[in-house]
């Protein structure tokens, strides 16, 4: 478990930031150089690359190279399993809740039944 | 059928639960604060949860364990900080599997239209603890997950 922890630790840090969310959104259209990424952001591409570390130590981009370019492509499964961490505990929580409207409606149904007593 | 809001904003410690009940405010008080009503709702079915203190005073202390169908079984404890009351309850909350990781919840009761909003904040002491205890609710999910559920969405109708 806590190595999921530690995976998740590092796909959040990197989701944290908006530019890096951008670059993301960004290549969910397809592969990209660094150049392509950079210019909607007005950043360097040094600075472009930095976060695209960022990505690639979460698993969240690879980069593969074609002749004289390096291509970043997004990759899905952490975010896969971001998606079932929040899912899991929010079913922990709604079915709890779930029973307490159980509970309260008894609770409320025996206090209506004091009351006609 | 009312909706558990989970916000968990990524890089940060938090955790905010919110949640409407179609129950007044003092009784929904009574459903999180009295051991007996407690055990009957916290954790999702098939979870039996036996609270062993629940000194609902301030520094009062608090202890449950939640046992799965499997056997294994769970601890937690913590302290209360002030009367609890339906405008604050506040605590401390430490899983005994994994001592030292302190988290600390403040729940709101309000009322509006017979209506009560139920707010929970978590606050954990860094983002890597709050990340684990959610990932840990994990295996809970996926073992139990949907078929739980449809058995109690199946019996809520019936009754």
């Amino acid at each position: 478990m806590e190595a999921v922890a530690d995976r998740l630790s590092l796909v959040f840090g990197a989701l944290a930031d908006p530019t890096r969310r951008a670059i993301l959104t960004r290549l969910t259209q397809g592969e990209a150089t660094v150049a392509e990424l950079a210019q909607p952001h007005r950043m360097s591409q040094p600075a472009v690359s930095k976060h695209l570390k960022v990505l690639e130590k979460a698993g969240l981009v690879s980069r593969t190279r074609r002749a004289t370019t390096r291509l970043s492509r997004l990759e899905a499964e952490p975010l896969r399993e971001v998606t079932t961490w929040l899912a899991s505990y929010q079913r922990f929580w709604d079915e709890s809740h779930e029973r307490l409207d159980d509970l309260l409606a008894a609770l409320q149904a025996k206090g209506n039944d004091h009351a006609q007593d | 059928m009312p909706k558990t809001e989970i916000t968990a904003v990524p890089g940060s410690p938090l955790v905010t639960i919110t949640r409407d009940f179609d129950a007044p405010r003092d009784l929904v008080f009574r459903a999180y604060t009295e051991p007996a009503l407690l055990e009957q709702w916290l954790g999702p079915h098939g979870l039996t949860t036996v609270v062993e203190r629940y000194e609902t005073r301030d520094g009062g202390k608090w202890r449950y364990v939640q046992t799965s169908p499997d056997g294994g079984s769970h601890a937690f404890h913590g302290v209360f900080h002030g009367d609890p009351a339906p405008e604050a309850i506040v605590q401390t909350f430490e899983y005994e599997g994994v001592p030292g990781h302190v988290k600390l919840d403040s729940v709101t009761l309000t009322e509006a239209g017979g209506k009560t909003r139920v707010r929970t904040t978590a606050a954990f002491t860094c983002v890597e603890d709050r990340d684990a205890m959610v990932a840990a609710g994990m295996e809970y999910g996926v073992r139990e997950g949907d078929e739980r559920l449809a058995e109690l969405l199946a019996k809520l109708q019936a009754g």
